[in-house]
C-alpha cells in the first residue's frame, strides 16, 4: 500500500522515480557534475553516484552561490534528478528548479519535508512527488 | 506574495520579455521562501558572467535577446581568466568565445564590465543602510559588513534577475532582525603585536568562519587600526570556511559601535573565545606542505587592491623572482591600470611577476602552474586551491611570499603571538 507523506512545496511540478537518500548536505558546485550527474565530491557518501532522474532527499543544500548554474546546467544536459526533497529550505538551492522551470520548461519540483517524514525514506523505493499538491506519494 | 503595480507590470510583460522572465522568477523564488513581498534595491553585483557551461550562458543570451537592460547599476564579479589575454594564459579558443559572449551579452543589458570580486576596491561603494543585491561570497560579506549596505547571498543567476528589475524578494539580511548576532566571539590573550600583523585576519576569518556557520557573528577586542584588505582578507577567509553574510566587529565596522548595539535582543548569546591556540588551528589548516619545496606564489584573492601592489613593490625592490618559481596576481582592470600609470607593474614584470586582470587564481589554476605546491597570503586561496585543485599550500604575508619567491623555496617566520 501507497505511503503519502504530506509535505511543503517550494517549486510546483510533478516528479517520479527511485529514491536516493542521504543524511549529508549536498554542495551542487564542485560536489556534482553537469555532464553526467554523478556525485564527484569523494569526502560524500553518495561518491560516485548518478542523482540523474532520482527523487533526491537530503536535508539542506550547502548555499554555494554557483548552485542555480549547475542545477540548469542539469536540466539542460537532461540529466537532472526528477525531483528534490528537504529538510530546511535553501534559497540558493530552489533558484535552479525555478530559472529551469522558465528558461526550459522542465519540471524538477522541490518539496520540505519535516524531520521525521524525511526519515521514513529509504533508497531504492520508488516515489511520485506532487509538488501542486504538496503531497510525497511512497509505492 | 505581495507585488506592487509597478511589479505586477514587470510580471505581466509591460517592461518587455526579458523583464517578465526575471519577475516571475523572483516572484517564484520569494514564494518558495516565504518572503512577503519585494524590496527595491539600487546596486548589483552580478555573477552571471561566470562560465560553469552552455546552460548559464543561454539563459544570459536569451534575456539580452529579449532586450533585457539593466534597471539599476550593475557590475560584473570577476570571470574565469583575464579576458584580453586569455590566449597567453594557456585556455582553448572554445572557452575564450564563451567568455566573449558572456562578456558581448552583458554590456547588450547594460551592465559595467568592471570583472572583479572585490567590486569595493574599484569605488563601488552602495551607501549604508542601502539594499542591494550581490553576488561572490567575498562581496557579500565586505557590503554588509564593512559598508553597512544590505544584501543577501544571491544566487547566480538571481542576480542578472534581480538587475534587470530591481528587485530582490524581501527576507535574510534586508531586515533589522536578522542583522544581530547571537554568537559573540570574544578574543582573548593576544599580544599588541598581532592586530597589527596582516597575517592576523584571515587567520582569525578562516576559525570564525568554522565556528559560525552562516551565522552573524559579533566579535570583541580588536583595538582598532585595521586596514582595509585586513578586512578584505578576514571577511573572504570566513566566507570560505564557513557561509558567513555579515559580521560586526565592535568599535570597527558600521553596526557596531558597542557589543550591545548588534547582539540580537531577548535571546540567548552563545560566546566563543577565540586565543593564539585557536589561530595555531587554521594555520595548520592552511600550511599542508610538509616540506620547503615551492612552486607557485598566487596573490589576489580576493582581487589585489593598491596598498598590496605598493607593499609588494617595496617588498621587491632590488630583487628578482627565482627562474623556476611563478609568480603571478590577479586584480581588477582598474586597479591594473593604475599600477601601470605608476610605474609599478613594470617594476614587477622586470622582477619576474605576472599581473592579471579579470580573472580569479582559483579558476583553471592549471593554466598557470601544472601542480605542486602554492604560497599566499590568502586563507581563502589557501582553502580552496588546497580542497578544489589539489595543490599542496603554505600560507605567509606579502613579505613571507616574496622571500620565498627569491629563495625558491618556502621561508616562513611565524610570528612570536603565535607560538605557545
Amino acid at each position: 500500500m501507497a505511503t503519502i507523506l504530506k509535505c511543503k512545496s517550494l517549486v510546483a511540478g510533478h516528479g517520479s522515480g527511485e529514491i536516493l537518500t542521504t543524511q549529508q548536505s549536498i554542495s551542487f558546485w564542485g560536489g556534482v557534475e553537469p555532464a553526467t550527474g554523478m556525485i564527484i565530491d569523494p569526502r560524500h557518501e553518495l561518491f560516485d553516484q548518478s542523482i540523474s532522474g532520482k527523487v533526491l532527499a537530503f536535508p539542506y543544500g550547502k548555499g554555494s552561490a554557483a548552485a542555480p548554474l549547475v542545477l540548469l546546467e542539469l536540466a539542460k544536459q537532461a540529466t537532472a534528478p526528477a525531483a528534490i526533497i528537504n529538510i530546511e529550505t535553501d534559497p540558493l538551492l530552489v533558484a535552479g528548479p525555478i530559472i529551469s522551470k522558465h528558461f526550459y520548461g522542465t519540471s524538477i519540483p522541490v518539496v520540505a519535508l519535516a524531520r521525521a517524514a524525511f526519515d521514513r525514506l529509504q533508497t531504492g523505493q520508488n516515489a511520485i512527488v506532487d509538488g501542486v499538491k504538496g503531497e510525497v506519494v511512497i509505492e | 506574495m505581495y507585488l506592487t503595480d509597478d511589479e505586477l507590470k514587470m510580471r505581466d510583460g509591460h517592461l518587455g520579455e526579458a523583464v517578465s522572465m526575471a519577475m516571475s522568477i523572483l516572484m517564484d523564488l520569494g514564494e518558495a521562501i516565504d518572503a512577503p513581498e519585494m524590496v527595491e534595491i539600487t546596486h548589483v553585483h552580478t555573477d552571471s558572467g561566470f562560465y560553469l557551461g552552455d546552460a548559464g550562458l543561454e539563459f544570459v543570451e536569451h534575456l539580452a535577446a529579449l532586450g533585457g537592460q539593466v534597471a539599476v547599476p550593475t557590475s560584473m564579479n570577476n570571470t574565469s581568466f583575464d579576458i584580453e589575454r586569455c590566449r597567453s594564459y594557456g585556455v582553448s579558443a572554445k572557452l575564450c568565445e564563451k567568455i566573449r559572449r558572456l562578456e558581448k551579452a552583458h554590456l547588450a543589458m547594460g551592465a559595467i564590465p568592471s570583472w572583479t570580486c572585490a567590486p569595493y576596491q574599484d569605488g563601488i561603494l552602495p551607501e549604508p543602510g542601502s539594499r542591494v543585491a550581490w553576488s561572490e561570497s567575498n562581496a557579500i560579506v565586505f557590503v554588509n559588513s564593512v559598508l553597512g549596505a544590505r544584501t543577501n547571498r544571491t544566487g547566480d543567476l538571481v542576480d542578472i534577475c534581480c538587475a534587470l528589475t530591481g528587485r530582490a524578494p524581501k527576507t535574510g539580511l534586508y531586515l533589522d532582525e536578522n542583522r544581530m548576532a547571537a554568537i559573540h566571539a570574544r578574543l582573548e590573550d593576544f599580544p599588541a603585536e598581532a592586530y597589527t600583523d596582516p597575517r592576523f585576519y584571515p587567520l582569525l576569518g578562516y576559525f570564525i568562519g568554522k565556528e559560525c556557520g552562516n551565522q552573524v557573528v559579533a566579535i570583541s577586542g580588536i583595538p582598532g587600526g585595521v586596514t582595509m584588505d585586513d578586512l578584505k582578507g578576514f571577511g573572504a577567509a570566513t566566507a570560505s570556511s564557513g557561509a558567513t553574510a555579515l559580521f560586526h566587529m565592535v568599535g570597527i565596522t558600521p553596526e557596531a559601535p558597542t557589543l550591545e548595539a548588534c547582539l540580537k535582543k531577548d535571546a540567548t548569546i552563545q560566546t566563543i573565545t577565540v586565543n593564539p591556540d585557536s589561530l595555531k588551528k587554521s594555520e595548520a589548516l592552511l600550511c599542508t606542505a610538509e616540506n620547503d619545496q615551492l612552486d607557485w606564489i598566487g596573490l589576489g584573492c580576493p582581487h589585489f587592491s593598491y596598498a598590496e601592489f605598493t607593499e609588494l613593490a617595496d617588498c621587491i625592490t632590488g630583487k628578482k623572482i627565482n627562474p623556476d618559481i611563478a609568480f603571478s596576481i590577479f586584480t581588477s582592470r582598474k586597479i591594473l591600470r593604475q599600477v601601470e600609470n605608476t610605474g609599478i607593474l613594470e617594476k614587477l614584470e622586470h622582477a619576474g611577476i605576472e599581473v592579471y586582470a579579470d580573472g580569479c587564481l582559483l579558476l583553471y589554476p592549471q593554466s598557470l602552474r601544472p601542480s605542486g605546491t602554492m604560497m599566499t597570503n590568502s586563507a581563502k586561496a589557501a582553502n580552496y586551491i588546497f580542497s578544489q585543485a589539489g595543490y599542496e599550500v603554505a600560507y605567509g604575508s606579502i613579505r613571507e611570499c616574496v622571500e620565498s619567491a627569491v629563495a625558491g623555496k618556502i621561508v616562513r617566520r611565524p610570528p612570536a603571538w603565535l607560538q605557545s
